[in-house]
């Protein structure tokens, strides 16, 4: 078992409660894993992205090779496009479709969802809107995360349980939200993979 | 022991815990920042009362941590790899002095530079200084080499460097703990002349360092890291040094056996690994992460040796962080590509955020300084660099911690008028007051402008020892009190600070301006922790 996964959006976007939930889900399967995050300047409303890896031997390298993704999650639609010279022929872009505008000459959203059509295997999802119907806006990472989930080999179960200890001391009410909207992404792609 | 996820930076911090840490000396510096944040956060340490709080600067934390070592103690200090230039005059006498408890000094290097200004290898200092340097390539060697770290440190009674990388620093993995070292009791050096660089004992310790430096490679605590799996190929050795170790394995896992690889993670390293390895190969392959210095030292000027491969050559690219890619490539493997990016992607440069005081200064000091053209605001290191981008287009200097001010004393020197300097509060305590001292003495007619954030911001918002005590500095040093203006950049008082500004460019001796507005981060964060306590 191998899975390579990019995370991409703009810092500040907090696409590291991805990548810390994953890998705590991780751990408890016994996974191998390394993550590399960014730090640092590009915090401060850049492109940010992380690289992902699980797997069930040892892993070497902290970045994954380009071309060998076999999957990339992004907050941000145009954040997705940015790392395709690292997503494998047959990996998954799977992606929100509300874009993060903070530079001038942003593109038209319609330029970047045609761009993202064009990948063979893509999941576009309107995660805001679906995080403020499960109740709370601010949990549209999970969102993402669980409509990501099917392409990622470890059980419902063991991400539902990460999920619950990198909220838990935040309180029972958050851990429910985002419990609720990491099923609620689930379920928008339910049956994506057979 | 239990498993922890944890950041390269991470495992070097609880490794130095584990192994009996007294005190954790740092300035915040990406990507080195995380190894003093996990060490202020850790209940054991606080609970063991060891020294965690920031320095002023990387030369301070130096010596500060040299002061530990001096009392017995085992003393760490962290930096990113510019600091080590600051750091540089206490760190290489450190050397000469020797230390007594053990004494690691941490360097995390930036290559590509994601978040600095050059990408210096700290490998060299080792070198210059006569001190040997670790390299881990993971997490776990780096929690290992810790321990080993210490124990060489106090064997041979000297620092050691320890060089890391921004992809190690930065990358999380599962690590296994080893049951923790108590800490040393205060213990004086038996020689109460160690400390004393006077010419005459520093003769004698210079040759003492130098028999040390030759001595220290064959300790077995070196060779540990250094070692050599033979292949069944004669065509081509690999060396491969610290991280890049990894991106080799990514590549040859599968045919492992094929290549004979020798593995280099602390130097200095013997000249017989290397002549074992060279007398079996036909040509060997230099994989290393910075700059070329195995590959130098392999080729000499002569380079008229075995036929080596590596940056010098084209290889490798010269300059820039290496990837499995790079590696691939190097290994005249097949290498994979997805698709190109898309020309619909447009760059998304870091910017100030929303709320953010330094947007709403620069706004002002635009307006105030431009009847009198470009080309007259120095500045510096911080989160406020970013106003050499559009939409601002302020400054005209980013070049290291203070040289704003320093900067505009000297074209003030030359004539330019108004000389400008705009300078973080946290890299002001770092470098800037001294520089500051030398235009007050000389009544260089400069105008200081401090954007006081209250906090070291670029680095994640970590304490800024100027908090509070700007204006006393500032007069302490001689300033003129009533050229001491302090002033809140917000919108509404853009007008008034505008008119502030260029008063105070049209005054022809030293003139401070203090531009207080807390960082929207931290504000953020302390309200948040506020309502929660309540």
């Amino acid at each position: 078992m191998k899975n390579d996964i990019i995370l991409s959006g703009v810092g500040g976007q907090g696409i590291l409660s991805i990548a810390a939930a994953i890998g705590l889900a991780a751990v408890a399967n016994e996974l191998f894993l390394k993550q590399s995050e960014v730090h640092g300047m590009s915090q401060r409303g850049g492109d940010v992205q992380s690289h992902l890896r699980l797997s069930d031997k040892p892993v070497s390298s902290d970045l994954i090779p380009h071309g060998k993704a076999d999957l990339i999650i992004s907050v941000e639609p145009m954040e997705s496009l940015r790392y395709l010279p690292w997503l494998s022929g047959e990996g998954w872009l799977v992606t929100n479709s509300n874009p993060f505008i903070n530079i001038p000459d942003y593109p038209p959203v319609e330029d970047i969802i045609t761009e993202i059509k064009k990948v063979k295997n893509h999941i576009i999802i309107d995660a805001d809107t679906i995080a403020k119907e499960v109740g709370s806006a601010r949990s549209g990472n999970m969102v993402i995360l669980g409509a990501s989930s099917w392409f990622i080999d470890m059980s419902e179960g063991s991400i539902r349980e990460a999920i619950k200890n990198l909220f838990g001391k935040k309180g029972e009410e958050i851990v429910e939200v985002n419990l609720k909207a990491f099923m609620a992404g689930r379920a928008y792609t339910a049956g994506i993979r057979s | 022991m239990k498993k922890l996820l944890l950041l390269g930076d991470e495992a070097i911090a609880q490794a130095a815990l584990d192994a009996g840490l007294s005190g954790m000396y740092a300035y915040p510096g990406t990507p080195s920042t995380e190894i003093m944040e996990y060490i202020q956060a850790s209940p054991e340490a606080a609970d063991r009362k060891v020294h965690r709080e920031w320095s002023s600067n990387e030369k301070t934390a130096m010596e500060a941590a040299l002061g530990m070592s001096y009392a017995g103690k085992r003393a760490m200090v962290a930096m990113k790899h510019v600091g080590l230039n600051v750091a540089a005059d206490g760190f290489i006498n450190s050397a000469m002095t020797g230390v007594n408890g053990g004494l690691i000094v941490v360097s995390a290097d930036d290559p590509s530079m994601h978040s600095s200004q050059n990408e210096q290898d700290s490998r060299f200092y080792g070198r210059f200084a006569l001190v040997p340097c670790f390299e881990p390539s993971n997490q776990q060697e780096a929690y290992e080499m810790i321990f080993d770290a210490f124990e060489l440190s106090e064997k041979f009674r000297i620092p050691v460097l320890f060089r890391i990388t921004t992809r190690l620093a930065h990358s999380r993995a599962s690590v296994s703990g080893r049951e923790p070292v108590p800490e040393k009791k205060l213990t004086l050096p038996e020689d109460p002349g160690q400390f004393v660089l006077l010419p005459a004992i520093a003769r004698k310790k210079y040759k003492n360092l130098l028999s040390t430096f030759e001595t220290v490679k064959y300790d077995f605590r070196l060779g540990k890291y250094n070692n050599f799996s033979d292949g069944r190929k004669r065509e081509l050795g690999i060396i491969a040094c610290g991280i890049a170790y990894n991106y080799l394995m990514e590549n040859i896992s599968d045919a492992a056996d094929d290549f004979p690889v020798l593995k280099i993670s602390a130097y200095p390293f013997t000249k017989e690994l290397i002549v074992d390895i060279t007398s079996r190969c036909d040509e060997i392959l230099v994989l290393e992460e910075g700059a070329p210095v195995v590959e130098e030292a392999l080729r000499g000027i002569l380079d008229n040796g075995i036929k080596i491969y590596g940056r010098l050559d084209g290889t490798v690219p010269r300059d820039g962080e290496l990837n499995p890619s790079i590696v691939a490539r190097a290994l005249g493997l097949p290498v994979s590509f997805g698709d190109n990016v898309p020309a619909v992607v447009k760059m998304r440069p870091p910017s100030f955020c929303k709320g953010c005081g330094h947007a709403d200064m620069f706004t002002a000091l635009n307006e105030a300084v431009n009847p009198f053209g470009p080309g007259r605001v120095f500045s510096d290191i911080g989160c406020y660099t970013l106003a050499a981008l559009p939409p601002y287009c302020s400054i005209i200097s980013c070049v290291d911690m203070g040289a704003s001010v320093t900067m505009s004393v000297g074209a003030a020197d030359a004539g330019l008028f108004p000389s400008i300097a705009v300078i973080g509060d946290s890299t002001f305590t770092h470098s800037g007051m001294t520089g500051l001292l030398d235009a007050v003495v000389k009544n260089s007619p400069v105008t200081i402008i401090i954007t006081d954030n209250s906090t070291t911001g670029m680095t994640g918002g970590q304490q800024s020892q100027a908090t509070g005590r700007l204006r006393q500095i500032c007069e302490g040093l001689g300033v003129a009190s009533e050229h001491v203006i302090e002033i809140v950049p917000l919108r509404k008082n853009h007008d008034e600070n505008v008119r502030i500004m260029r008063e105070e460019f049209e005054y022809k001796d030293v003139s401070v301006i203090i531009a207080s507005r807390e960082c929207i981060q931290t504000a953020t964060r302390r309200k948040r922790t506020e309502a929660s306590a309540e």
